[in-house]
């Protein structure tokens, strides 16, 4: 599904120079459910970004779904992460003046062919797939922190994408959120088979998943499955 | 897509009422004084009742004398130099020769009345385009016998006669008795060469006819059979002048004294020391002046919307991560800011037109009729639309050209 061959990404000022990644080969098959975990600063957001085509790596090649995203142009690139990727962000991201059905309806605004009814109609499902239905006409500040990353992950869901991209997404959560949200993450990949890629720091939310690979200065570390965990 | 945006358009303008208060301020506001100006520069210098055929009008109103001791006599030429000289054009269809206006009292009902008289010929009336209210306007005969009869403007109908018909009555100017032959409507008091009150004929002053001189109290009227003729009156005017100087008693003495239109004279009299046209002059400061007073505004809300861009970074990067390319962001911007800036167009309309009926009401110009030029108010909200795209798309330009992690990280780099 998600391939990565030889990433590296330098940031680069006029007087330091920043490798995030270095030397990064990394597979995740179709279906598969895959925490990062890493101190901050390692690379793992940065690794997150480049798979979701949302920053460039400077060396190296990535592949979605069999397709090299080589010199692709921006209404390609548009065009791949609004039909196969679906992101939830650690600070949810939320547009604040639009009410929490037009935030998650926004992923189908930028495909063709699909009505106003249809788009409302889907996510009203989308939100009743993490329990929010009855928060349709509300905004993001009258939601609680919870509620809003439910929010994000019903726009992520809604295009039913086969990959999702969730960077810290149980982060700004406490204990109780956090395991209802990680509870619907991973009823989307075992229902619904899409791919997840989360990054996190809670070893615990890791131990969900069925593999996780740690980082450490940008380079990958560790690549463990769910039966071999306790030896990682 | 498109209603979507509009609906994302109307919400921020709700949301953030500060922003959305000072960029409408700034448009209407700004097209409210764009338009104001506007229209009293055309009140004065466009086609208006009854100077409607501008494009055929000349003006003489200065005869300028320079002595050779280096000292300049100026006013308007006499009455004897437009007859003899101005009056016997051959290029100009028709010349008026007409009296500035003379203040005088009048008494209604033991009322002081301050009356403007202007004394003219027939051919003033068949010159200009007078809207005639009641009867007619006084004819040859009329004006050959020095008949005693007047045109007066509606204002000085509704002072004497009320709402009642005045055609036939008789008003007392200046202890004169006229007999009212026709009534006009008002005639803005910026209409120099054809305001009054009260119009009589000029022969009622002959005994100005005979004053040599070449500086009297009088104006001519010229019109062309058509404005292509206008070069060649004027080049029939400067022989003239030449001539009149060349047979001038006083050796040495120049004299200036042009046909123009109302701009070209009132360019030529405050600009160009009364000899030099300075019309193009006068067009360049005014564009430098209209400019620098849009700058302002423009520059404040390029300043605001720039702001407001950055502050919406992150909605930026969101709406790329999930499918929006670089064109459709700007594209959303672009229609925020049309439709940001149509309102603002808006209310500068009726702000405009609040302003400008507040300003006939007040009296401050006497028989004031500014309107809303739709043309300059279309010119002016193309502008507004410029800057408010410039203002608006070009951050939004730039940020949709961030990568989307730029983006959403506040547009940082």
């Amino acid at each position: 599904m998600i391939k990565l061959s030889d990433i590296e990404k330098v940031y680069q000022t006029k007087s330091i120079e920043t490798v995030a990644l270095q030397h990064v080969n990394l597979e995740v098959p179709k279906g598969e459910f895959l925490s990062i975990m890493g101190p901050s600063g390692c690379g793992k957001s940065t690794l997150l970004n480049i798979m979701g085509l949302l920053d460039v790596p400077s060396k190296g090649v990535v592949e979605i779904d069999g397709q090299t995203i080589l010199s692709y142009k921006d209404k390609e690139l548009a065009h791949i992460r609004n039909q196969k990727i679906g992101f939830v962000f650690q600070s949810y991201h939320l547009v604040q003046d639009l009410s929490v059905l037009d935030n998650v309806e926004l992923p189908l605004l930028y495909r063709s062919g699909i009505s106003g009814s249809e788009r409302s109609k889907r996510a009203k499902i989308a939100l009743e797939k993490v329990g929010l239905s009855a928060r349709t006409r509300h905004y993001p500040s009258q939601l609680s922190g919870g509620q809003r990353q439910r929010v994000a992950i019903a726009r992520a869901l809604i295009g039913q994408p086969e990959i999702i991209l969730a960077d810290e997404p149980t982060g700004n959560l406490d204990s109780v959120m956090g395991e209802e949200i990680m509870n619907i993450l991973l009823d989307l990949n075992r229902e619904d088979g899409t791919t997840i890629v989360m990054v996190t720091h809670d070893e615990n939310m890791a131990l969900k998943t069925e593999r996780l690979i740690r980082f450490f200065d940008g380079q990958q570390v560790s690549d463990a499955r769910m039966y071999d965990f306790q030896k990682v | 897509m498109l209603k979507n945006y509009l609906k994302i358009a109307w919400k921020v303008l709700l949301r953030r009422r500060f922003f959305t208060f000072i960029s409408l301020f700034g448009i209407s506001f700004t097209l409210m004084v764009l338009m104001v100006v506007t229209s009293l520069f055309d009140h004065v210098f466009g086609p208006q009742m009854p100077e409607r055929e501008m494009n055929r009008l000349l003006f003489v109103n200065i005869m300028r004398k320079q002595l050779d001791n280096g000292h300049t006599q100026s006013g308007p030429p006499s009455y004897h130099f437009l007859n003899r000289h101005v009056r016997t054009l051959e290029t100009p269809e028709n010349v008026s020769v007409n009296s500035v206006f003379v203040t005088v009292n009048s008494y209604v009902n033991n009322r002081k009345l301050a009356l403007d008289l202007k004394f003219t010929d027939q051919a003033f009336w068949e010159i200009l385009d007078f809207n005639f209210l009641e009867g007619r306007a006084f004819g040859q005969q009329e004006t050959d016998n020095a008949s005693r009869v007047a045109v007066i403007n509606q204002s000085t109908r509704d002072k004497y006669f009320g709402s009642g018909e005045a055609v036939g009555q008789t008003i007392e100017v200046d202890q004169v008795k006229y007999r009212v032959i026709g009534v006009v409507e008002d005639v803005p008091v910026l209409r120099l060469h054809s305001y009054a009150d009260v119009w009589v004929p000029v022969t009622l002053r002959s005994k100005d006819f005979n004053k040599a001189d070449l500086n009297g109290e009088y104006f001519a009227t010229i019109k062309a059979r058509q404005s292509a003729d206008i070069p060649k009156i004027k080049e029939e005017y400067a022989q003239m002048m030449h001539q009149v100087e060349l047979s001038h008693p006083e050796k040495g003495i120049k004299l200036y004294s042009f046909p123009d239109s109302v701009l070209e004279s009132f360019a030529r009299n405050f600009l160009g020391n009364g000899r030099e046209n300075k019309t193009a002059f006068l067009y360049g400061i005014l564009a430098l002046v209209a400019f620098l007073f849009m700058l302002l505004p423009a520059i404040n809300l390029v300043n605001i919307n720039i702001s407001r861009i950055l502050e919406r970074s992150s909605e930026i990067g969101v709406r790329k991560a999930f499918g929006a390319s670089s064109a459709t962001i700007i594209g959303q911007f672009l229609i925020e800011n049309i439709f940001l800036t149509l309102l603002g167009g808006l209310l500068g309309f009726v702000l405009s037109a609040l302003v400008l009926e507040l300003i006939n009401d007040s009296g401050l110009i006497t028989y004031a009729d500014l309107s809303l030029n739709l043309r300059v108010f279309g010119w002016g909200l193309l502008l507004c639309l410029v800057f408010g795209l410039l203002s608006g798309v070009y951050p939004a330009f730039k940020m949709s050209r961030l990568q989307p992690v730029e983006a959403l990280k506040g547009g940082t780099k």
